[in-house]
């Protein structure tokens, strides 16, 4: 992980001829929000992870933090501000609306773009979710403010009290800090699973301030005809998984991906691959770790014939213990795991799910 | 029906290398391609073309050498294709590309009215998925995003059913035209030029629109001036204080290695094997 | 469907002699398709690299303006190397220094990249991504090509065959017979990323100042073969090449990257190189069988030019300019063809060979044309004499108390019982013979 932005002048070279200096109208903007993403009855955890994230930006500001919620009639909108507040809310603003049951992008836009208008907050994230990427693009090109993407980091600058978004660049080879000086409010995406889950805290409550939306079914062009929902109900569950043996393209054939689901299989583990082995079918794309796959945190993560160059590094460097085998002695990955065996992937899995088996094994206790 | 598809030429992220030293970009040698996750836009629009008769124009904002990006799609089966370079766009981040973008679309349109815009879900390079959505905002069209299959277009009732994906399922939406479409990976795949298309594309005549030509006015909304989001600096990741813990298979037998391994796994974080075996238990 | 085109002119290849080839005659108003495998022009090329300026200069006079050109070339060292040490000739003129330049480094990528978009300004057509499978006859006139495409037989009065040392295509059309081992050599080089300064620093020169060094001896474990050390802007290319037949002779069955680490680990070496990050990595095979391997070069309604022709020089490692060469005469010759109404049949392209024999390009190689055999043949110049050279210089420089008098009979000695005195005569005889 990068250390924590440095102090941005205000007035940089190389910004000859643009504007960065806020207006007196602007920095009257104040507070963090956080969209709450929800679908069919359901938060999506990233929700309550940005909570988490906004928190520390609301704490270091002095301000405070929102969550946002629209939704439909039918649905448990006050139930999610409650856990919204739960998670570190200070408050949140609701839209109930018939026309806002199920997303659709018109609807959302003008209710999103409207409470920021009428309650101007300095700093809106939402999850890069394929809702999230949608909305922010089209509210922060109507609001005509900075959208920085896909963030793995969010800090506030102390010079400035602007929000410093740091996200890789140039294919995931380096990252960049990125701040939206001129302009409010300063808009973010960031994956799930990227921030860690906050801790709940029961006590903890807020109020709500509910809105309309304004906008009737007529009004609206795009119609949503149907959800059909993915027929493979026993979908990976990666990004949430507390061990995960992953694969890369060491491992030389797709054959030798059985000893990976092997050891997967005596610990417990999901399986997971880099993006090469993705790309050449050894593993199903949801199964992907990395910078464009998804990101993990698991408590164990075993990584076999993976050079761990930075693309796939970003989507598992949080993990609590890593493991990684590699017959390279200098591959980058021995720089940020916690274990090394330096040897030959196909040799090594195997003798590794043998020790599992035989240590574990005694312990599990079988249901009678 | 008149399609307009919007590409970016970038570097092959997957051949970039970083200086070691410096922490600077090597970008020697490194080509330039078409974005990947555009081709699944051309190939769509290509599709639709080929189904409802009609034109499909490129649009590129980039330097001149973008010209190659275009020519390529040309080789595909493009019709035609328009190249918006002005050194006023440097610097440009997603709000003012796409800024200039709807512009040069509004005057494509003049020409001849667009039915549909298309674009890639995002870039390799940016990997922001903004510019389609910025686009579409400004155009004031339906935007339709990530979307994986088109089942029903209708010309005369202008129409359009598309198949979108959303967390856990799919959406099926329906909309009026003109829209704009941002399209998901892996959903088409791209068609092999034939030799008479790839002697047009050597030959064709890309259009270059200046900043004036695409019809764009505000020259504070385009380039540096018009970009809110400022890089205020690039950073290779540091190192973690710790290298791992190393252990070869070289030196020692494997059983051994393996069994140490574990113990201290194990001896370092005892929770873990209890949780392990809790979820293996259950 | 459009009625199929003819060109005056179908270039298989985008490498230096189809890019000498295709601009020469595009610049002289010919109609010329370029047709190139890889991605784009340069993907599949390997080279050292080093351009001579005297070839390029026939072609684009103006070149200096705009290709991308790493350093010019001021000193040129030979190192005759032993397990530990080497016995090096350095030469380095300030001449070197006086513009315009005579060599210089250059990273083939680039450069192609330069090359091909000059083609490109001239006039002709370039297509990449395609494949030319296979020539297309009319009995025995070539009258075009067929790509891998839909659609893809493409005609014209000549097929200009630039298409590299593993040329398919003349062999499918029976123009010549299968590549031997014995006529071509393996080579692999990396490129090593190091700041400016300290290249310029470690090898003594200034700014845009370049050194290349040749290196030979026991570095090729015997095998006939030499590596080579050059200066690019901030980067080193470092390399070495072996015969094919040798590598596979070797009963050490040393693999070609096994032979370049080597190298890299070797005493004087490993310094010069330390620090260097490896940026790139690449193998390929250049033609070494000079003069006596050359295959037919022309026939009706085709020519071959470049390493599918066979024209290297492996004593001068020089390849680049004798692809140019022979990628401009080959275009003289058609733009001459055309200007004179001449039909495209073997005889009048029969002129190509002419305008190759009289120039450097097989003159060269006619000079050195037994020195592969000879090399070959006799192994001691690749193992014996680095050795006996070595440790003559060391005996000689080292001061220990033994008289000079004795040191030389001890170096004289040395040589004698190495290969015996008419052995020694016999091998200054045979190296003479094969280099006159």
């Amino acid at each position: 992980m990068s250390e924590a932005a440095k102090p941005a002048p205000a007035k940089a070279a190389g910004r000859a001829g643009r504007n960065t200096e806020l207006s007196e109208e602007l920095k009257a903007y104040k507070g963090v929000w956080v969209f709450i993403e929800h679908d069919r009855g359901q938060v999506h955890t990233v929700s309550w992870e940005l909570l988490g994230a906004g928190r520390a930006l609301a704490d270091k500001l002095g301000v405070t933090l929102h969550g946002v919620i629209l939704g439909g009639p039918d649905e448990h909108l006050d139930t999610f501000a409650k856990e919204a507040c739960v998670y570190g809310a200070d408050h949140c603003y609701l839209m109930r609306d018939v026309v806002l049951k199920g997303y659709r992008n018109e609807p959302f836009t003008k209710g999103l773009t409207d409470l920021v208008n009428k309650y101007q907050p300095e700093i809106v994230l939402l999850g890069a979710t394929t809702m999230g990427r949608d909305l922010a693009g089209s509210v922060a090109t109507t609001l005509n403010t900075g959208l920085t993407a896909d963030c793995t980091e969010l800090n506030i600058d102390p010079a400035t009290r602007a929000l410093a978004a740091t996200r890789p660049t140039f294919g995931g080879s380096l990252l960049c800090t990125i701040m939206t000086l001129a302009y409010r409010p300063q808009m973010a995406t960031v994956r799930p699973r990227v921030m860690a889950m906050p801790r709940r805290d029961e006590a903890r409550t807020g109020g709500v301030t509910e809105d309309t939306l304004g906008l009737i079914e007529t009004d609206i062009v795009t119609k949503l005809l149907a959800f059909i929902p993915d027929a493979n109900r026993n979908t990976v569950n990666l990004a949430y998984a507390d061990v995960i043996v992953s694969g890369g393209k060491g491992l030389k054939h797709a054959d030798n991906f059985k000893l990976v689901w092997d050891l997967a299989r005596v610990l417990g583990a999901e399986v997971g691959g880099t993006r090469p082995v993705v790309q050449a079918g050894w593993v199903e794309a949801e199964r992907q770790v990395g910078q464009t796959g998804k990101t993990v945190r698991p408590k164990l993560y075993i990584a076999a014939g993976i050079s761990g160059a930075i693309q796939h590094r970003v989507g598992m460097e949080a993990a609590d213990v890593i493991v990684a085998i590699n017959t390279d002695a200098n591959a980058p990955i021995f720089e940020f795991a916690h274990f090394g065996i330096v040897g030959n992937a196909m040799q090594v899995l195997p003798a590794l799910t043998e020790a599992f088996r035989a240590r574990l094994g005694k312990q599990i206790r079988k249901i009678a | 029906m008149h399609i307009v598809v919007c590409i970016k030429q970038v570097p092959d992220s997957a051949q970039i290398r970083v200086h070691p030293v410096t922490n600077t970009i090597m970008r020697q040698g490194v080509p330039a391609i078409v974005n990947p996750y555009d081709l699944f836009a051309l190939e769509e629009a290509l599709r639709l073309k080929d189904q409802f008769g009609g034109r499909v124009t490129m649009l590129c904002m980039g330097p001149p050498q973008a010209e190659d990006a275009l020519r390529k799609c040309i080789s595909f089966g493009a019709t035609d294709a328009i190249l918006v370079t002005d050194r006023a766009f440097a610097g440009a981040d997603t709000l003012a590309t796409s800024y200039a973008l709807a512009a040069a679309i509004r005057k494509i349109n003049e020409e001849q009215a667009v039915d549909l815009v298309f674009t890639g879900k995002q870039t390799i390079d940016g990997d922001t998925a903004q510019v389609g959505p910025g686009i579409a905002k400004r155009l004031n069209w339906n935007l339709l995003t990530y979307v994986s299959r088109i089942p029903k277009v209708d010309l005369d009732g202008r129409r359009i059913q598309v198949e979108r994906r959303a967390e856990g399922g799919v959406q099926l939406l329906d909309t009026t035209l003109p829209s704009l479409i941002t399209m998901l990976e892996g959903t088409n795949e791209m068609r092999f030029a034939g030799m008479d298309d790839m002697l047009r594309a050597a030959r064709f005549p890309v259009r270059r629109w200046s900043k004036d030509d695409a019809g764009i006015s505000d020259v504070n909304k385009i380039g540096l001036k018009g970009s809110p989001t400022v890089v205020s600096k690039v950073f290779g990741p540091t190192a973690r204080s710790q290298h791992a813990d190393m252990m070869s298979v070289a030196d020692t037998n494997l059983q051994d290695v393996t069994l140490n391994l574990l113990d201290k796994i194990f001896t370092q974080h005892p929770m873990l094997e209890e949780e392990i075996v809790e979820r293996l238990s259950a | 469907m459009s009625m199929k085109e003819k060109f005056d002119a179908i270039v298989v290849g985008a490498g230096p002699s189809g890019n000498a080839a295709a601009y020469t005659m595009a610049k002289a108003g010919l109609k010329v398709l370029q047709i190139e495998r890889g991605e784009y022009p340069g993907s599949k090329n390997v080279q050292g690299a080093i351009l001579y300026s005297d070839a390029l200069e026939k072609i684009i006079p103006e070149f200096r303006d705009d290709a991308p050109l790493e350093r010019h070339i001021i000193e040129q060292r030979i190192w005759v190397m032993d397990d530990e040490s080497f016995v090096g000739t350095h030469y380095r003129s300030d001449n070197y220094n006086k513009p315009p330049y005579n060599r210089y480094t250059i990273i083939r990528a680039q450069f192609d990249k330069w090359f091909s978009s000059k083609v490109r300004e001239a006039g002709a057509l370039l297509i990449c991504e395609t494949t030319v499978e296979e020539l297309l006859l009319d009995r025995d006139r070539v009258i075009g090509v067929r790509c891998d495409r839909l659609g893809g037989e493409v005609y014209a009065d000549v097929v200009v065959l630039a298409d590299g040392v593993n040329s398919t295509l003349a062999r499918k059309a029976g123009f010549h017979g299968e590549l031997q081992p014995g006529n071509v050599a393996l080579a692999v080089k990396e490129i090593l990323f190091l700041p400016e300064e300290v290249i310029q620093s470690r090898f003594n020169i200034g700014e845009d100042e370049g050194v290349v060094i040749e290196l030979m001896g026991k570095v090729t474990e015997g095998m006939v073969g030499t590596g080579f050390l050059y200066t690019n802007k901030d980067s080193l290319t470092i390399g070495v090449g072996c015969m094919l037949s040798d590598f596979k002779a070797n009963p050490q069955r040393t693999k070609p990257y096994e032979l370049l680490e080597k190298l890299k680990k070797h005493p004087s070496i490993a310094p010069m190189i330390a620090g260097g990050e490896m940026k790139e990595y690449c193998a390929h095979l250049i033609p070494e069988g000079g003069f006596n391997a050359v295959p037919r070069l022309h026939g009706d309604g085709w020519l071959i030019v470049g390493d599918s022709g066979g024209f290297v020089n492996s004593v001068h490692r020089e390849g680049s300019n004798l692809a140019m060469t022979s990628g401009r005469l080959a275009a003289e010759t058609l733009i001459e063809m055309k200007a004179a109404g001449l039909p495209p049949e073997a005889r009048h392209l029969k002129a190509y060979k002419d305008k190759l024999d009289g120039s450097f390009v097989m003159k060269d190689l006619k000079k050195y044309r037994n020195l592969p055999d000879v090399l070959h043949g006799n192994p001691q110049f690749f193992t014996a004499y680095p050795e006996l050279v070595n440790r003559a210089a060391s005996t000689f420089f080292t001061v220990d108390g033994v008289d000079k008098r004795t040191k030389e009979k001890e170096i004289m000695g040395s040589f004698r019982s190495a290969r015996s005195l008419t052995g020694l005569v016999g091998d200054a005889f045979k190296l003479w013979r094969a280099s006159r």
